[in-house]
This record gives C-alpha cells, sequence and structure tokens, in this order.
C-alpha cells in the first residue's frame, strides 16, 4: 500500500505497517513540547492523573516564551510553577531568561527537532518543524500530560493535501507571501483534519526560514501538519545542529490525497491579509489605504534571521513614520546575536525601532505591544482574530517581513519597491 | 455507561468563534476554572454576551475554536456551565481537548438550522437533538470507537483513572 510521507512517520511510530486515514493510532512522540501557558495546566492534569515520573524526560522540550519576562505576577507564578516542574523531574531541556526564545524557532536551532521523528507540542503552531520533515501537530495540555505519564498519544491518522509550488519567487516575496495565498485559497477550514504536504517543483528552491514560515501556518488553514520532504538544504540546515541518526521520509509516487494543488508562485506578490482572518490574504497593491499606529516584526512565523536581514535592507536609512510604533522581536537569542554582529540591530535603532526580547510577546496581546481600541497594526504574526492583538476593537493585518519594514516607514500598508528600488541582495532572498 | 440525555436553551454563534474570543489569552497564565469562567466568551457581542449562562447549549457555525491550542477554552466553557457545543464544524485542536476534557460536542451540518433562543435536547445514545417545541429532530452518527469511550468516560483523564488504556 503506497503512503504518504504523514502516513509513514505515523506507521513507525504506531509500530504498524500500514494505516488508513480516520483509523485512530496510539503513538510514541520523539518530543513532548509545552509552554509557560499550556504547560501549568498540564502539570496540574499529570498530578491529577497520579503522575509522579516522566516516563522519557530527554523528549520533553518547556520553553517560558509567551509572556515572559514575566509579564505580571499570574505570569511570574505560572513560569515558577514549570521552573519547579522541570528541577524537580531533572529535565534537560528547559528553557528560560537569556537561553529562551520562541518555542518554534529555538528547538529547531538547538537541533530538538529532526526529520522523521513525530513531535507532539502544546502549541498549536507546533505544526512549524513540519518544516524538517517532521510530523509534528499541536495538541492540548492534557494530550501533553497523559504522554508524560504515558509516552503515547492518541491520534486519528489524516488525508493529505498535496500542495506543489512551481515557478520562481519575485523579488521581496518569501514563505509568509506563499502561506497567506494558499490559506485564502484553502480558507481557514480548508485543511481541517488534514495534513498539508507540500513540494516545491523542478528549479524551486525555497531557504529554511521561507518552509518554516509555511508549515507554521499550516493550522491556519486548520490543518494538522504542514510537512515538506527533507531535501539538500534541510540537511545543510541539520549540519552542526544534531550527533543523532534521524530518518528521512518522502511519499510513495502513488500515494493516495484528498486533493492535490499547483500553485505557481511567479503569480504571487506580496500579500496582505485583512482583519481579521488570516484567510483574508490580497495582493499589497490591493489594500485599502489605512493609517498604521504599530509595525510587528518577529513571531515563530517570521522572527529568523532572514526575516531580520530583510527588514534591515528596507528600512536601511529610514526611519518609522512619525507616530508609529516599530516593534522588532528577533525569535531566539542566538538570531539576536547574529543580528548584532550583522549590523540589523544598529539599522532597527536608528529606525527609531523597540527592539524587544525573543519572546510571543504581542502576537497574542500578551504583553510587549498591545494595542488600544481603534488602533491598527501590521505584524508579521500568524493571526489577526479580534481582539488577538489588544483590544477587541482593534485590528490587525499580517504581511511578511518586507511589506512590515516598508509599512513602517510609510505608515501604511506599502509595497517595498516602493522604498527601495533595487532588488534585494541575494542573501534575503 | 451511557451518556445522559442533555436539555437547555440554545444560544446562537456564528462561524469561526476563535479560541482568543472564548478565553482571550491575557487570562492564561490561570489555570483557575473560575477564573476562565468568568471571562469565557467575553470577546462576544454585548446582547450574545448577557444570554451566555450555565445549562445553555452553543450552538454555532463552521470552525468553531480555530485558533490557539489553549485546552483553558474549553475548560472555561465548561466551568460556565454550557452544556455542549453543537457546530457545523469544529476546528482539530479545539476537538480533540473538548472530547478530551469530556465536554460534550456534536458536529453535524445542520447546526445552522437550530432556531437560537429554543429549548433543545441532546440525546447522544441515540445520535438525535430534539427541539420539543416544534417536534423537529435533527440526527447525527455517535462518536465512533475510541473517541466515543472517551467522550462517554468524561474525558481522557477520567477514562484512563477508570482503568482505561491507551493500547
Amino acid at each position: 500500500m503506497p503512503l504518504t510521507i504523514a502516513e509513514k512517520i505515523l506507521a513507525s511510530h504506531a509500530g504498524k505497517k500500514e494505516l488508513r486515514p480516520g483509523e485512530i493510532v496510539i503513538a510514541e512522540p520523539d518530543v513532548l513540547l509545552a509552554n509557560d501557558v499550556t504547560a501549568p495546566l498540564a502539570i496540574k492534569i499529570f498530578s491529577e492523573l497520579g503522575g509522579k515520573k516522566i516516563l522519557h524526560p530527554e523528549r520533553v522540550v518547556l520553553v517560558l516564551d509567551h509572556f515572559t519576562p514575566n509579564r505580571d505576577l499570574a505570569a511570574a507564578e505560572a513560569c515558577a510553577e514549570v521552573r519547579r516542574f522541570a528541577r524537580e523531574h531533572h529535565l534537560p531541556h528547559f528553557f528560560e531568561s537569556g537561553e529562551t526564545g520562541i518555542e518554534h524557532a529555538l528547538l529547531p536551532e538547538q537541533g530538538l527537532v529532526l526529520p522523521g521523528q513525530l513531535v507532539i507540542g502544546a502549541d498549536s503552531h507546533t505544526c512549524t518543524y513540519g518544516a524538517l520533515g517532521a510530523f509534528a501537530s499541536g495538541v492540548g495540555s492534557t494530550d501533553f500530560a497523559v504522554a508524560l505519564k504515558t509516552g503515547q498519544v492518541w491520534l486519528k491518522v489524516p488525508e493529505s493535501i498535496h500542495v506543489i509550488f512551481s515557478g520562481s519567487l519575485h523579488p521581496w516575496v518569501g514563505g509568509k507571501d506563499l502561506i497567506l495565498h494558499l490559506i485564502s485559497r484553502l480558507g481557514v477550514e480548508g485543511a481541517n483534519y488534514q495534513v498539508l504536504e507540500f513540494s516545491l517543483a523542478e528549479g524551486l528552491s525555497l531557504r529554511m526560514s521561507d518552509r518554516f514560515t509555511i508549515s507554521n501556518m499550516a493550522v491556519e488553514a486548520g490543518a494538522k501538519a504542514g510537512i515538506f520532504t527533507p531535501d539538500r538544504i534541510t540537511e545543510e540546515y541539520l549540519v552542526g545542529k544534531t550527533e543523532k541518526n534521524y530518518t528521512i521520509y518522502s511519499s510513495d509516487r502513488n500515494a493516495a490525497y484528498r486533493e492535490t494543488l499547483k500553485i505557481d508562485v511567479t503569480a504571487i506578490g506580496p500579500q496582505v491579509a485583512l482583519p481579521s482572518s488570516p484567510a483574508n490574504a490580497v495582493p499589497v497593491e490591493a489594500a485599502p489605504e489605512v493609517k498604521l499606529d504599530q509595525v510587528v516584526i518577529g513571531s515563530c512565523t517570521n522572527g529568523w534571521i532572514e526575516d531580520l536581514r530583510t527588514a534591515a535592507q528596507i528600512l536601511a536609512g529610514h526611519r518609522a513614520a512619525p507616530g508609529l510604533r516599530l516593534i522588532i522581536l528577533p525569535a531566539t537569542p542566538a538570531i539576536y546575536r547574529q543580528a548584532l554582529r550583522e549590523g540589523l540591530i544598529e539599522t532597527f535603532l536608528s529606525a527609531r525601532a523597540v527592539i524587544a526580547p525573543p519572546s510571543c510577546g504581542p502576537c497574542l496581546g500578551g504583553h510587549l505591544g498591545v494595542i488600544a481600541a481603534g488602533e491598527q497594526a501590521l505584524a508579521t504574526t500568524n493571526r489577526n482574530f479580534p481582539g488577538r492583538m489588544g483590544h477587541p476593537d482593534s485590528r490587525v493585518y499580517l504581511s511578511g517581513p518586507a511589506v512590515a519594514a516598508a509599512s513602517a516607514i510609510t505608515g501604511k500598508i506599502t509595497h517595498p519597491r516602493e522604498i527601495v528600488s533595487a532588488p534585494p541582495a541575494p542573501e534575503a532572498k | 455507561m451511557k451518556m445522559k440525555k442533555l436539555s437547555g436553551p440554545s444560544v446562537r454563534v456564528g462561524d469561526h468563534i476563535d479560541t482568543d474570543t472564548i478565553i482571550p489569552a491575557r487570562y492564561l497564565s490561570s489555570t483557575d476554572s473560575k477564573l476562565l469562567a468568568a471571562h469565557c466568551l467575553e470577546l462576544l457581542d454585548a446582547k450574545t454576551r448577557d444570554r451566555i449562562h450555565a445549562g445553555i447549549v452553543l450552538v454555532a457555525g463552521s470552525n468553531f475554536g480555530c485558533g490557539s491550542s489553549r485546552e483553558h477554552a474549553p475548560l472555561a466553557l465548561k466551568a460556565r456551565g454550557i452544556l455542549a457545543v453543537v457546530a457545523k464544524s469544529f476546528a482539530r485542536i479545539f476537538f480533540r481537548n473538548g472530547i478530551n476534557l469530556g465536554l460534550p460536542l456534536i458536529e453535524i451540518p445542520a447546526a445552522i438550522e437550530i432556531p437560537d433562543g429554543e429549548e433543545i435536547e441532546l440525546d447522544f445514545a441515540a445520535g438525535k437533538i430534539e427541539i420539543p417545541a416544534t417536534k423537529k429532530v435533527f440526527t447525527f452518527p455517535p462518536l465512533p470507537g475510541f473517541v466515543g469511550e472517551l467522550l462517554e468516560a468524561g474525558g481522557l483523564l477520567a477514562y484512563l483513572k477508570a482503568g482505561g488504556k491507551l493500547e
């Protein structure tokens, strides 16, 4: 029976040779992830379960990233509880303070997620790791707690939708533009309960950062996972990050898909998703003229070093529009340091940006840039639901880093070519 | 053990009710069910929000619970005393979290035909939603196999505590 990459990874972790979409399997994940929002609830459930010992402490990753540095007393207490738990169980992968970063950028950077693995995370954007050829899916705190004790998780085997990207990328177009375009075609539940399997046609190459961005937002179309088949670029990315062996899976030639979608990226320009749905993407040229109060560059979607380079190329020699608040959050300490070395932070500070610490920060209206009633923000984040970044009567537009940087300069939604006439330098491609 | 019949007044909400609407992120530092219940669905329009009480059945359109994986969302609904959610469709993570917590969820395409503010009866064993006032009946297939067992047991925790196994 021919299988998809998703089916092969699930089968290998459920001790099965074959499986069929719709079937419930009990699988053993390689990595279990939770953060300062989802871990406290899981710890409570673990204790209600009579949990004393964690079956595989080395598989557990706890990251304090949502409301850190501690936003308020409640966040401080939540983080303290996770810290106590991590110490009590001698968890080797606990991240906080100067070692923490946004979980979905941090785990790949630390070599904690590898191709062919099954990853469950109590965070919806766990699907990010699909970029590495892992089956990674968001679950809840109960799932995480039960897996701590039993090492297992129940999963329904999903069908897959095959998305084949072809053509060549326009200047200033990146992973974010492709995924926003795709979600606008699929709709926010177009891939509900399904896997999005991404393939690149001959001649099209995507950087790892673009793949992470694309896999990251698979969940915004409802998908359970968003998987790329590993290739040379994946292998190069992993060099120096791990000494562990990993398995590269790929779909069989005649594997069954619910649907195949071919997308010529040559037809896609920079996109903006209008409030209040990630599926509301339009080309930048079609975006309404709105006065922006804030621009945010960062998040698990677009806080990668490549994103910061793109933003810096556009911001160089410019300043954020008067009255506009520009907030930039490098996703991890290593990305922050790299940005310092390359002079990107200097460029951002000269552009009147606030550099915030690696954190989820304003993306979910937590802190470090919450917006007021009537305010409008453009963000490189992944969700623009009503009230997501603050007041229920505020509005959020989503874009990639190039559009965000250009818009920060003008104070309205702007195509990057209006700021920089030359195409982006090769490293930003 | 079969699930008991439930009945209560319906409160209709729209499509794509996301987890930020169910429980805004600023309350997520807490696992206190009283606090979560107090802020449950507070981003809804004021008129609907005032009708969210213990004992109601929430009736939604498509993609209920889309967005984050926060289990605080089904937890807040349960703590608020919401009997069940009937929706045209559920977002995946919310659905599994709801089942894991033993919050009754019914996915039925006809959800949009269920009138607002009407007493409705949910019969899980028979797979039936009845509106006594008009005698109208909608049917739905009961949750199959393991997932059905989880909901019947009152959630994954209750299932494991009762000796259920993940095998």
